[in-house]
């Protein structure tokens, strides 16, 4: 049964351990094998980390045996986007200029892994520097969607989402800028979480837009993704800005059910824009959460339309700071030059791609003398009414339904142009903007058999509910029995 | 609007090396996202406060305590270019 | 007409001083990594101060602590909230290419520090801001700057912690400048924040330096001076740049705004290739880092808990103990040095004897700013008064004294201790010394020949020879006075 452990979700894989009819090393075999056999053509991994995951699927092994004390994701197969640093793995962020870097630390994130007991399979592909909707702006390759090969998974994250759409990990971590965890989970039929902005560490998370960036969980079904988000939550000393509160079992509060939450649906996420297929389907979702006993009302978030605009003035920004360190001097690529200033304007040159050269510029442009107030400081202030938007729905509601796309996955080499691709992340950068809590779920397919996503946004630190009521309507949908047609 | 100096003064400001392709495609790129973050100016932010942080945290600090520095080859691993114990760069010219 | 001359009577000079000092933290500004000096090149280093991809800062709590009792020393307002902020410019030794500073929402604002005049008058001088920021690493050129074909970098220093201070344009000469200088690096080592060793870079001074007609409302045209790592070399290039700039305006020619390296070898300042286009630093607010929201209640507890500036303490050491403004200013150089001499006059109420004894001897063997040396000296105060007490007593001479507190330096024992084994006690028994006096006389006919026939000048032969015989322990005014009565009876005898 070794080719069926690979379609198990994780706490079924768990289960499987406890109950002797499979061992961690037998999976991850398994794993390796149909990694192997498949991601040639879907261009998930970076580089895979066959021999340390089969060591620590061994030592998962002799812990089930003894039945010692196991970790909640004891022996599960892990994938990472490769925006998070693991001690002696190279670590490339999709960029020739990171493409030797091998980081001599642990993320917070992987260290917490590590303690659970997950086995890493490798590192997945990205958008470069986490900057992309798509993932065809990785450095290396483009990522495929198993739903489709002509299609773009999504992205940034469309690695992570790809190789545990395709049964390549069992559960994954990507990280949301933007929409890069939701948007992908979206595309590539998953549950995809963005946790509130502080919730789970960023020390290790190789910065793309630092007020915005979060890491968050690409699972199967909501268990998956409570299950991982117990694990990875959490304050941590070397992060400032995370967030103290206990972090609650989301796993355990799963059950409560949807009856009596008061969800708000934001009449600006339903506009022509948005594809009849997506807008029918989570038409259908809104409906099949009032039958679960929600009581729905809909609602106004009026500066929804600026959303984009402040983003990409924000994170090209915060970006063009992040990105400055890479200059050929400390670590990754160099390109030799005469001095100093031609070596490193060569390095970077030749070490980023266009999508990152253009937000650099941008970002600079907006932060350089005479522009900062019109442009930085301006945005900084829509921000502001973005975030009071949020505030006032949530004072009568405890959730927001909303489409996590406006479209289903789109064809390779489709977005030519940046803005349209920008444009893409309408839905969710919001919720970035805000630091609010959001997930995208599966609520159905379209026309031509491509998942759509539903997108649940909660207020700061109620993830609980949140996954509450997507355990509720995954349970009550039948969605999930459907897999992409990959052999 | 953004012209070609500009495109010019900022990839100095970022440290990019671009052709002269790359400028005059940028010029035109940038000059597109800028004319639809122009949107922003429709908003009336009068007396709006600024957000830089998604979380009203404030005071975050660590006590004074040394922690062991990290092994020295280590940390010089990633070194492109090194002269015994230092990273070695090419000839500085004030910029 | 002599330049200097030109500068003073044709010109008003306009100077202001921008103040670097390194914290005397443990950790660094930003991580945990340690800030002791001179070690190997990039071993006090970890992946936050190497700038390393996905690497997070945290702020030292000490560190700002530090920064508010500076800026209460210095009578700013504490700003209740401050923020940092990243400050781009490209350069090998800054490994994010930015620091982390502070811009618009400094740690605090309006101070002033107060300055001694040669005339005896004194000076407020206005500090505009005081903002905590993270130093850069070190660069060694394989050459100079201009001629190195390739640098080296090492980032032990980078992410310590600097206190940047900005005076406002008040100072008006190089000798005010440098008192300046002199006065803050009194009050941060009184502090305890800055070791303020200039040679070793932990305080570095920049100048800003113009010239204007007296009584003109606007400034002249400022030229940024840097590299002047000695109160000395301060002065002396200020007024290099002084003249410089007053012979170019007398002949007409305009001053041009530049960066200026003070070179102390050949006594000139010199142009720094001008960067000013590329100075854009595109300051925002650090995202990684959270707002510090400063409670009255705090600052108040540091301000309760500051301690005596160096100026007032010179002061009370003049007006409660009659102490000379030498003496005065010499035991206030630092705090442990002033603490040592008020408990030694504590219970030994004699300040002008124990200055002699600070000054004389125990300065001789440590430097007076020397925090940690003062504190560690094995001869305490209460050991010092210990000795003061047996020359009082006359239980030993002033002389004998000097070697017994060297003794004391080197083995840590008590004066007594030591007098007691090395009987180092003066013969001050009349009978005991009289014998020996009888001894020396009747051993040297010659000098009391001398004397008999008038040379009073024998006599000290005499004493001299007494002093010897008894090792130097014998009481000399016993001595003189044993002397005076036998030779005179010896005299009267002869008539
Ligand atoms: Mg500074
Ligand atoms: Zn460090």
């Amino acid at each position: 049964m070794a080719g069926d452990l690979t379609r198990l979700t994780a706490h079924e894989l768990t289960d499987a351990y406890r109950g002797g009819e499979a061992t961690p090393t037998r999976a991850v075999e398994a794993y390796l094998a149909r990694i192997e056999r498949l991601d040639g053509d879907l261009g998930a991994y970076l580089t895979l980390t066959r021999d340390t995951a089969l060591a620590e699927a061994r030592a998962a092994d002799a812990r089930y045996g003894k039945n010692a004390a196991l970790g909640p994701l004891d022996g599960v197969p892990v994938a990472l986007k490769d925006v998070l640093c693991a001690v002696g793995v190279r670590t490339t962020c999709g960029s020739r200029i990171l493409e030797t870097f091998v980081p001599p630390y642990d993320a917070t994130v992987v260290t917490r892994l590590k303690a659970a007991g997950a086995v890493l399979l490798g590192k997945t592909n990205m958008d470069e520097f986490a900057m992309g909707s798509s993932t065809e702006h990785s450095a290396f390759k483009p990522t495929r969607n198993p739903w489709d090969l002509a299609r773009v998974p999504g992205g940034s994250s469309g690695g992570s989402a790809a190789a545990v759409a395709a049964d390549l990990a069992a559960v994954a971590l990507g990280t949301d800028t933007g929409g890069s965890i939701r948007q992908p989970a979206a595309f590539c039929g998953l549950v995809g979480f963005k946790p509130t902005y502080g919730r789970v560490s960023r020390y290790g998370l190789v910065a793309f837009a630092s007020s915005l960036d979060q890491i968050g969980p690409l699972a199967k079904d909501v268990r998956d993704c409570a299950l991982l988000l117990s694990v990875i939550a959490g304050h941590d000393r070397r992060d400032a800005t995370s967030l103290a509160a206990p972090v609650p079992d989301y796993a355990a509060a799963l059950g409560g059910g949807a009856r009596g939450l008061r969800i708000g649906v934001p009449r600006e996420y339903f506009n022509e824009g948005v594809d009849p297929d997506v807008e029918r389907s989570v038409r259908t979702a809104i409906t099949v959460l009032r039958d679960l006993g929600a009581t729905m009302a809909e609602i106004s978030l009026p500066n929804t339309d600026y959303g984009i605009a402040v983003y990409y003035i924000l994170a090209p920004a915060e970006a063009s700071s992040n990105l400055a360190r890479y200059d050929g001097v400390k670590y990754g690529l160099r390109v030799p030059g005469r001095d100093l200033i031609e070596m490193s304007g060569r390095t970077r040159a030749a070490g980023f791609g266009a999508e990152v050269k253009r937000r650099i510029m941008l970002g600079t442009y907006a932060l350089s003398a005479g522009y900062y107030d019109a442009y930085y400081g301006r945005a900084q202030k829509v921000r502001t009414l973005v975030r009071r938007d949020f505030e006032t729905a949530f004072a009568n509601v405890d959730l927001i339904v909303a489409p996590t796309t406006p479209n289903v996955a789109f064809k390779h080499g489709e977005k030519e142009d940046p803005l349209s691709m920008y444009l893409n992340d309408v839905f969710t950068v919001p919720g970035n903007l805000a630091g609010i809590p959001a997930v995208s779920i599966r609520c159905g397919f379209s026309r031509d058999g491509l998942p759509i996503g539903l997108q649940l946004i909660g207020r700061p630190l109620e993830e609980a509910t949140v996954l509450r009521a997507a355990y509720a309507y995954e349970q009550a949908t039948p969605w999930l029995e459907r897999r992409p047609g990959l052999t | 609007m953004i012209d070609r100096k500009d495109v010019e003064h900022v990839a100095r400001l970022g440290r990019l090396a671009l052709t002269e392709g790359e400028l005059e495609r940028m010029r035109g790129e940038l000059a597109a996202i800028l004319q639809y973050i122009e949107k922003l100016r429709a908003v009336d932010v009068e007396g709006v406060e600024p957000t830089s942080h998604a979380v009203p945290v404030v005071n975050v600090m660590r006590e004074d305590e040394v922690e062991p520095p990290g092994d020295h080859e280590t940390m010089m691993g990633n070194a492109p270019d090194r002269s015994g114990e230092f990273f070695r760069v090419p000839r500085i010219i004030e910029d | 007409m002599s330049d200097a001359a030109l500068a003073t009577t044709n010109w008003e000079i306009v100077i202001g001083l921008e103040v670097h000092a390194q914290l005397l933290t443990r950790s660094k500004m930003f991580c945990g990594c340690p800030t002791t000096f001179g070690a190997a090149p990039n071993t006090q280093t970890c992946p936050v101060c190497q700038g390393m991809p996905g690497v997070l800062p945290v702020v030292n709590r000490r560190a700002v602590e530090f920064g508010l009792r500076t800026a209460l020393a210095f009578n700013c307002q504490i700003n209740p909230r401050c923020r940092f902020a990243r400050k781009h410019y490209y350069y090998p030794d800054m490994p994010k290419n930015y620091q982390i500073s502070q811009y618009e929402e400094p740690l605090a604002e309006h101070g002033w520090l107060e300055i001694d005049r040669p005339d005896g008058t004194s000076r407020r001088i206005g500090i505009q801001r005081l903002h905590l920021e993270e130093d850069v690493g070190k660069l060694i050129h394989e050459g100079t700057l201009e001629t190195a074909q390739a640098s080296l970098v090492d980032f032990n220093r980078a992410g310590v912690p600097l206190m940047e201070t900005v005076s406002k344009p008040e100072l008006r000469s190089p000798e005010e400048a440098a008192e300046y200088l002199r006065a803050f690096r009194a009050v941060l080592v009184y502090l305890g924040v800055c070791d303020g060793n200039m040679e070793e870079g932990s305080l570095r001074c920049d100048a800003n330096v113009s010239l204007r007609r007296p009584g003109a409302r606007e400034f002249g045209t400022k030229v940024e001076i840097k590299n002047m790592n000695s109160f000395r070399n301060v002065q002396r290039a200020l007024e290099f740049e002084v003249q410089r700039q007053a012979r170019a305006l007398e002949a007409g020619e305009p001053i041009v705004q530049e960066t200026r390296l003070w070179d102390a070898d050949r006594g000139y300042t010199r142009s720094m290739r001008s960067k000013e286009y590329a100075h854009d630093y595109r300051y925002f607010p650090e995202p990684d880092l959270t707002p510090l929201v400063l409670e009255p209640a705090g600052i108040a507890a540091i301000r309760a808990a500051l301690l005596e500036l160096p100026r007032a303490r010179r002061q009370r050491f003049v007006s409660e103990y009659g102490l000379p403004a030498y003496d005065a200013t010499v035991l206030t150089q630092s705090r442990a040095l002033a603490e040592y001499f008020e408990s030694a006059v504590r219970e030994f109420p004699n300040p002008k004897v124990v200055s002699n004894w600070i000054m004389s001897e125990l300065l001789r063997e440590i430097p007076g700013d020397d925090e940690r040396a003062i504190q560690a000296c094995r001869v305490t105060p209460q050991r010092l008064i210990g000795l003061l007490r047996l020359i009082e007593n006359a239980t030993i001479s002033g002389k004998i004294a000097k070697d017994v507190f060297d003794r004391m330096l080197r083995s840590g024992e008590a004066a007594d201790t030591i007098v007691q084994r090395e009987g180092l006690t003066q013969v001050a028994d009349a009978g005991a010394l009289a014998a020996i006096v009888d001894q020396v006389l009747a051993a040297n006919p010659k000098p009391v020949e001398d004397y008999r026939r008038g040379k009073t000048a024998a006599a000290k032969a005499l004493v001299g020879l007494v002093m010897k015989a008894t090792q130097g322990k014998a009481n000399p005014a016993l001595v003189n006075q044993l002397l005076e009565e036998k030779l005179s009876d010896a005299r009267g005898g002869r008539l």
